[in-house]
């Protein structure tokens, strides 16, 4: 979409210093390196410059003379992107929201928290845990992620499957434009008159405008939780026990999975006390009352136990479901130590599907000759495979990748999709030609170009451009045959 | 239960090459909302495009073609304990699933459990072109390109025709209990806010003609528990009650002499100054109105609720009936609109005079 900008960096940087304090329109290689990446750090590109505005109206004015001179313009909250959505542009502007970091209001009544896009996911709920509230959805990276990011992802967490996700947890979005108009989409109310553009700007990776302020919605926190922990000896029993909770009209406030390998990576590190023999291991917790919570839990132990359960344990306080709950939480860095580096893969699988998915996992695992361990949103069917490798390795990342890419693809192929809450960034832009056609495809860019004219937002992100399509698929279709011919011959 | 995508499609690519109009009726139990319909458009029928296509009770996914009627899908998730949590409005025996996305109708547990946009995770649509495209998925969770499959909440088909929904469904609630008590409306508003700050298994909170009704659901325990410790008398037929309220069969929206606006603010807003009978659901979040009035007299009203209203039913529909579009907003809507449908056929001007 976007054309050679009609402007030099430093003439641009001059028009920015005119209304942006000179210190945050940073144009040096030095300062501007910690914003090259995202958490997705192999993915690299230094931007033309990085400008911190701090007012809205530096924001429209940004955006205007960008828009005019054709600049690429990449937002950036926190930078913990897991798809590289927020990698820069080498000739664009990164415009980092870091400066609007503020929890501009709590409305413990009506029960909405009014925020600036900078502010921190956890900073919401431990501000509003005053009023005995907290905001719902919990990415892993709430420590330090940012509510602008999130509405960017559409994040969720573990705690989605009952309470929803981004998407189901916002009022309303104030917004610039990228023609630098102001425009607040949604209300106070819970339904707004017109076109749904909240749910559109939710998940639309910095695409479609750039976030200036969100309200969203806060929950009176649960007067309990406790987590059952449960060992089974195969994945499939694991699974389909997953599938007798739900049956039994129980929803969880999470349920969460480990293979074999996460399970033991994860006790090393946490010393949680997990059944390091087994195959699976679930975590149920079941918050709501002191009534429900009993009644449920019973259930869920029962409904464990039938569906072949080697070994079931139920949190008797605080500390002990703090302690379960250490390993899932941990698993990352967990695994992180018994291998030099790991890449977070995060597709979507009909629950079903989980123990075909996993063994053909372990069949690719031994065919690409790399590790995987898998941590699974169990209750919404979304599946982190962490695929272990060594980056030192000459040729061993691009393994990973295409290793990475197979599992993608399996993911469409059993009926699910390519990415459940880490978004498609520049990562996996290709697979966006398994899940979606060249119509479907087209209809994205016609979406970005009523908001987006000039294609100036995170231009070459979230949806690939047609021809690359074609040659994608007609090499995934070459590999897939010419895989094939392989196995015939082996 | 038969599939006629094929046989819409070419309906679509007709119209689009003689330069025709077409207004999507499914069960037609809709014809009163919006504006008033482009009487020079042909019609194009959705509601022998029905049948479910897939449920997996255990995955608690349902797909299901869009003409399907409401009733339809609600038997067959009772016969698995399920329901569609959002209850959406049966406003008549034959409302279709379709239409209640298109309208992004629901019931009184939208607070608590979600609307019909909250639920959809995915759909197929016919767009201006002819096109039959799949958005999203049938998997809870999805960011891989933009959300269209919501866009179409509110969008009243003016984007295309909705031809296959795929919705998360949930386990009925075990048990169901309501409390009633008598409030004034000056009082009921921070009532139900307080109520609904507690973390109970509260599903429900209106007001009308002087009395609160409360619901809870869910485990039984929990239920039991709660109302023992909340004032207000067990409701005999509280589950009558909140049918008659989720189909909008209250007596409070009989007749159509009176025109019905729906506010829909913050919940906890001071009602809005108007003469009139009112009834607040939502836990205050919605809030219908019975008089008469103009749309540009009430719109000052909503705004300073913190948010919008349309008239619902009645009064004159060949004006706007939407809460007015900022310019911007204007300009984002109709650019959409034309990056669906270039050629104008879908349900010209039933959103939105300028769509």
């Amino acid at each position: 979409m976007t054309t050679k900008p009609k402007v030099s960096k430093a003439e641009l940087a001059e028009q920015f210093r005119a209304f942006i304090d000179p210190n945050f329109v940073i144009t040096d290689n030095e300062t501007m390196k910690p914003y090259e990446c995202d958490g997705m750090s192999m993915y690299c590109e230094m931007p033309l410059l990085v400008v911190l505005p701090e007012t809205v109206e530096q924001v429209q004015r940004v955006m205007r003379i960008c828009n005019e001179n054709q600049v690429p313009v990449v937002a950036r909250g926190a930078g913990t992107g897991l798809s590289a959505g927020a990698m820069p542009n080498k000739e664009g502007v990164v415009l980092s929201l870091a400066k609007f970091n503020r929890i501009l209001e709590i409305d413990p009544l009506a029960r909405t928290a009014r925020l600036q896009p900078g502010v921190r996911n956890l900073a919401i709920s431990e501000e509003a845990a005053q009023y005995g509230l907290y905001y719902g959805p919990d990415p892993s990276s709430q420590i330090a992620c940012t509510i602008g990011g999130n509405v960017a992802e559409n994040s969720g967490g573990v705690h989605c499957l009952k309470y929803g996700l981004t998407v189901h947890n916002l009022h309303s979005v104030e917004m610039v434009t990228a023609e630098g108009d102001v425009v607040t989409v949604g209300c106070d109310g819970l339904d707004a008159c017109g076109m749904d553009l909240l749910a559109l700007m939710t998940g639309s990776e910095g695409l479609l405008g750039v976030v200036t302020e969100v309200k969203v919605k806060l929950l009176p926190k649960p007067e309990v939780a406790r987590v059952v922990m449960a060992g089974f000896d195969s994945v499939q029993n694991g699974g389909d026990a997953v599938g007798g909770v739900i049956s039994h009209g129980i929803i969880p406030g999470g349920l969460e999975m480990m293979d074999g390998h996460a399970i033991v990576a994860a006790d090393d590190f946490a010393q949680a006390g997990y059944p390091r023999e087994a195959k699976a291991l679930l975590l149920c917790e079941v918050d709501g009352t002191e009534e429900e919570v009993d009644e449920h839990i019973a259930q869920a132990e029962e409904v464990f136990r039938k569906f072949g359960a080697t070994s079931v344990r139920t949190s008797q306080s605080e500390e002990e479901r703090a302690l379960l709950w250490k390993g899932r939480k941990s698993a990352f860095p967990a695994v992180g130590r018994i291998s030099p580096d790991y890449y977070c893969m995060d597709g979507t699988i009909p629950r079903r599907e989980l123990a075909n998915v996993l063994l053909r996992m372990e069949e690719m695992s031994e065919e690409f000759g790399l590790r995987v361990a898998n941590v699974f949103h169990a209750g919404d069917g979304n599946l982190h495979p962490l695929i272990l490798f060594d980056a030192n390795v000459p040729g061993e990342f691009e393994r990973t990748e295409a290793f990475g890419s197979s599992i993608l693809n399996l993911c469409v192929e059993v009926g699910g999709c390519i990415t459940g809450e880490h978004g498609v960034g520049v990562e996996k832009i290709r697979q966006m030609a398994v899940q979606f056609s060249d119509d479907e495809l087209q209809q994205f860019h016609d979406v970005k170009a009523a908001f987006d004219p000039a294609g100036i937002l995170n231009p070459g992100k979230g949806v690939p451009a047609l021809k690359f399509c074609q040659e994608y698929r007609s090499l995934e279709h070459k590999q897939h045959k010419h895989e094939h011919t392989e196995a015939a011959h082996g | 239960m038969a599939d006629i995508s094929q046989h819409l499609q070419e309906q679509v690519l007709h119209a689009r090459d003689g330069g025709h109009k077409l207004n999507i009726v499914g069960g037609g139990t809709k014809a009163f909302m919006g504006r008033e319909a482009d009487p020079d458009a042909g019609t194009l029928s959705v509601g022998e495009h029905t049948g479910i296509v897939e449920y997996h009770p255990v995955e608690l996914v349902l797909t299901v073609r869009a003409g399907t009627p409401l009733s339809d899908i609600e038997a067959t998730l009772a016969e698995q304990g399920q329901a569609l949590h959002f209850e959406p409005p049966r406003l008549g025996a034959a409302s279709t699933i379709g239409g209640t996305l298109a309208a992004n109708l629901s019931g009184p547990s939208r607070p608590w459990t979600g609307s019909v946009r909250d639920q959809v995770l995915g759909i197929r649509l016919l767009n201006g072109k002819g096109e039959h495209l799949r958005f999203g998925g049938q998997v809870m969770k999805n960011v891989a390109g933009y959300d269209v499959s919501r866009l179409q909440a509110g969008a009243m088909g003016s984007l295309g025709l909705i031809t296959e929904i795929s919705l998360k469904v949930m386990p009925k609630p075990a048990a169901s209990m309501t409390l009633v008590q008598d409030m004034s409306m000056e009082e009921v508003i921070r009532y139900m806010n307080s109520r609904s700050a507690e973390p109970k298994p509260i599903t429900g909170a209106c007001w009308v003609d002087g009395k609160v009704y409360l619901r809870l659901s869910g485990a039984r325990s929990a239920v039991e528990a709660t109302a023992d410790k909340w004032s207000g008398d067990v409701m005999e037929q509280g589950e009558k009650f909140w049918q008659s309220v989720q189909d909008m069969q209250h007596e409070f929206f009989a007749g159509n002499d009176v025109p019905l606006w729906r506010f829909s603010v913050g919940s906890t807003a001071a009602n809005p100054k108007l003469e009139g009978d009112w009834f607040i659901d939502w836990s205050g979040a919605q809030r219908w109105y019975r008089g008469s009035g103009e749309l540009k007299d009430m719109e000052p009203l909503a705004k300073a609720a913190g948010g919008q209203v349309s008239l619902f039913r009645g009064g004159d529909r060949s004006g706007e009936v939407m809460h007015h579009q900022p310019e911007a907003l204007k300009g984002i809507q109709r650019r959409l609109k034309n990056a669906f449908d270039p050629d104008n056929i879908f349900n010209p001007g039933r959103l939105y005079s300028w769509l």
